[in-house]
């Protein structure tokens, strides 16, 4: 009798604990931060956002409240086929639970996609193409800092605005280019602007003077850069070279980080009208946690990118907390419930699109002489509301909006 | 409409864009020229595929950058205006005594065995040249300032020509020509051509032919050096400069003919211009123009254009 007593005991707490631990698969939260770490994307991305996820993980103080998380990175050199390997790799065979940052548009709509059919969960961070919560928008994705849409809306309008209204694009030819090329024609275009042509050069390029003549050619007024990292920053360093901006014309950077403004300098870069989503020296949240992130990065300060993985990390262990749960879908779901609240964006929200909202800033470079030290690159010349910043939720085509 | 304008357009595209577009193409082909007659002249004389060339190339732009930025600090404040006269001549010769250093320690123990082997190791080497710098430096890349001598250009009509990109033609050809003559036409020349041929026999004349060897590698390298220097004001100094160039450049290599001086000379400056009208015509392939040349090439003439078969 006892015997039975004691089997029949012991079989219901292992049951009871399996079921605990359940609840967390393998008992660990694997964060899997992928992105390019030895690329044209490095600085933006890179390792610099893997110390942004660990600072989130420190941050939300894990440890403390008996949660093992764990971080894994990869390098998928922006060629999404090895970006998709990994992906299937990390959630088949080393019980990755979400995947985070993932630049270069291309890779980020492969492993949107992973991610949808393995039911697990995908926080983009460093991929700009406004897709992700359109037409390919999934209950398994959160786009977090930044994309195509809100540069062209941030940028676009307010250079057609100040005179700037006839443009030519450099743009390049993957999905990112050609997103954020279509957003910002069509932000030109509804604000009386004309295309006058565009070119798509191969990703990366680093000789940009043959395209170069070409926008000289076309005679626009604005030479729209749809494109990022190094061949943003060689189109600007050879523009100067051709006499580009003493002709007439001006560089219109449709995204540009502030590690291209470092690498370009301020004597190439001034005057530069950027749309970010972050910037150091915001206000003394970001300020302070920027001087960390930098200590741990040879004194670089973070990008909008970064700051991005930290602010989703720290936002998906809180959910994960919440729901004592680490099941991919639900715990999406559950981010998009909770109001998001951390240091470096504020208060914010994730749409049902999948789309993170936070107020964007429109920034000018500053001159050489205006910068008191090193970093001081930017000054704010408008702050772009979280509810106008991003596109409105009815207009994405994602069909996870109920119309 | 004049009847004359009508005519002066090439598939829809102005004859006097064209113009530029072939300088332009020289331009690029000045690089590549440099490039691939510095891995032919490695791969004529000592039979190594040189795949650090790149990384070389790489390490010669930041020499520049190291150079100026230190000029620049120290107290010798004409130096800072120099930098870039100075980088021209002592980052090539960094870059070959970099050059010598791993000639002499490991390169050297590879010349009787397979090509591969000389491959996998300068393959080796170039990630970690590329590998350290980028973990230093990041891959953003750093600024270099064009010269102040050479800024600012000249309006030729059909385009504007910055004044660097005339100076870097200019440059490449005499240096490019130079060491066709000094190859194909000097007494110097003519040991290399006869050590590689037959070592043993002109060691009997008296000739030090593994101090030969080091320096043509060293020489071969310190091309890629200069290349790197002329590359850094029109470029960002970044770690990868180098690693896209460089297949590209074993492509014209291939396309010329392994080992032929004059054939890297001319497949790189003509492919440049090729490169340059992929630009216009059709911008999304121009990445891969060279490539199906070579394809092309290698399937009706195997040996290259300029190649003899063995």
């Amino acid at each position: 009798m006892l015997i039975t007593r004691v089997l029949v005991l012991t079989i219901a707490l292992i049951a009871a604990t399996a079921t605990a631990h359940a609840q967390i698969s393998d008992g660990i939260v694997k964060i899997g931060v992928m992105n390019d770490q030895s690329g044209t994307y490095a600085d933006i991305t890179g390792p610099g956002s893997t110390t942004a996820a660990r600072l989130a993980v420190e941050d939300f103080g894990a440890a403390k409240k008996g949660l093992k998380v764990e971080i894994v990175v990869a390098d998928h050199l922006n060629k999404p086929d090895v970006g998709s390997s990994i992906a299937r790799q990390w959630y088949d065979a080393e019980k990755v639970d979400v995947i985070v940052d993932v630049p270069t548009s291309s890779v980020a709509l492969a492993i949107n996609q992973i991610t949808r059919d393995k039911g697990k969960a995908f926080l983009v961070s460093g991929a700009a193409t406004s897709d992700l919560t359109g037409k390919a928008c999934s209950p398994n994705t959160i786009h977090w800092t930044y994309d195509t849409w809100a540069l062209a809306n941030g940028t676009g309008s307010a250079i057609v605005k100040t005179g700037g209204d006839t443009w030519f694009f450099l743009t390049a030819d993957y999905a990112f280019g050609h997103a954020l090329e279509r957003d910002t024609e069509a932000v030109v275009v509804k604000n009386g602007g004309k295309v006058l042509g565009k070119v798509r050069h191969p990703f990366p390029t680093a000789d940009f003077s043959s395209f170069l003549l070409q926008a000289q050619a076309s005679k626009a007024k604005i030479i729209g850069l749809a494109n990022a990292g190094a061949d943003t920053t060689n189109a600007i360093k050879q523009g100067a070279e051709f006499g580009i901006v003493k002709g007439g014309q001006q560089f219109a950077g449709l995204l540009v980080f502030i590690s291209d403004v470092h690498a370009l300098s301020l004597e190439k870069a001034n005057g530069l009208v950027l749309t970010e989503a972050f910037y150091w020296d915001l206000n003394d949240k970001t300020r302070a946690w920027s001087k960390r992130f930098a200590e741990k990065q040879h004194g670089a300060m973070p990008t909008m990118v970064q700051a991005g993985v930290y602010s989703a990390v720290l936002h998906y262990l809180k959910a994960v907390e919440a729901l004592k749960s680490d099941d991919g879908t639900k715990v999406i779901a559950k981010m998009k419930e909770m109001p998001t609240d951390d240091p470096l964006f504020g208060k914010g929200v994730v749409r049902a699109d999948g789309r993170k909202i936070h107020p964007m800033y429109l920034f000018e470079v500053k001159k050489p002489a205006e910068a008191k030290g090193p970093w001081d690159y930017y000054k704010v010349r408008a702050t772009i509301p979280a509810e106008q910043a991003f596109r409105p939720l009815d207009q994405g085509e994602c069909p996870l909006v109920k119309k | 409409m004049p009847a004359g304008e009508e005519i002066s357009t090439v598939f829809g595209v102005p004859v006097q864009a064209l113009f530029g577009q072939v300088l332009i193409g020289l331009i690029n082909g000045a690089f590549y020229a440099m490039l691939s007659l510095g891995l032919s002249v490695i791969f004529g004389l000592l039979n190594i595929i040189n795949f650090a060339h790149g990384a070389l190339y790489m390490t010669g732009a930041f020499a520049a950058y190291f150079l100026l930025q230190w000029a620049g600090l120290g107290y010798w404040w004409s130096l800072l205006l120099a930098g870039y006269w100075w980088s021209l001549l002592l980052a090539p010769i960094a870059v070959g005594l970099l050059g010598v250093v791993l000639e002499k320690t490991m390169l050297k123990r590879l010349y009787h065995l397979d090509h591969l082997y000389g491959l996998l190791l300068t393959f080796g080497i170039a990630l970690i040249i590329q590998g350290g710098f980028r973990n230093e430096f990041g891959s953003s890349g750093l600024p270099y300032a064009i010269p102040s001598q050479l800024t600012g250009g000249y309006n030729l009509g059909f385009m504007f020509l910055p004044t660097y990109r005339a100076w870097v033609v200019v440059f490449s050809i005499v240096v490019c020509v130079g060491t066709w003559v000094v190859i194909e036409r000097t007494r110097l020349g003519a040991y290399l051509r006869a050590a590689t041929e037959n070592p043993t026999l002109v060691r009997a004349f008296g000739i030090n032919v593994p101090r030969m060897i080091t320096l043509t590698y060293g020489f071969g390298v310190a091309l890629a050096g200069l290349a790197g220097v002329l590359a850094a004001p029109i470029y960002q100094v970044n770690p990868l400069m180098g690693a896209d160039l460089i297949i590209v450049v074993f492509a014209v290599v291939v396309i010329g003919g392994m080992g032929s001086i004059m054939g890297s000379i001319v497949t790189g400056f003509t492919l440049g211009i090729v490169e340059g009208f992929t630009k216009v015509f059709y911008p999304e392939a121009s990445n891969t123009v060279i490539f199906v040349i070579m394809a092309l090439v290698l399937l009706v003439r195997p040996a290259g254009l300029f190649g003899r078969t063995a």
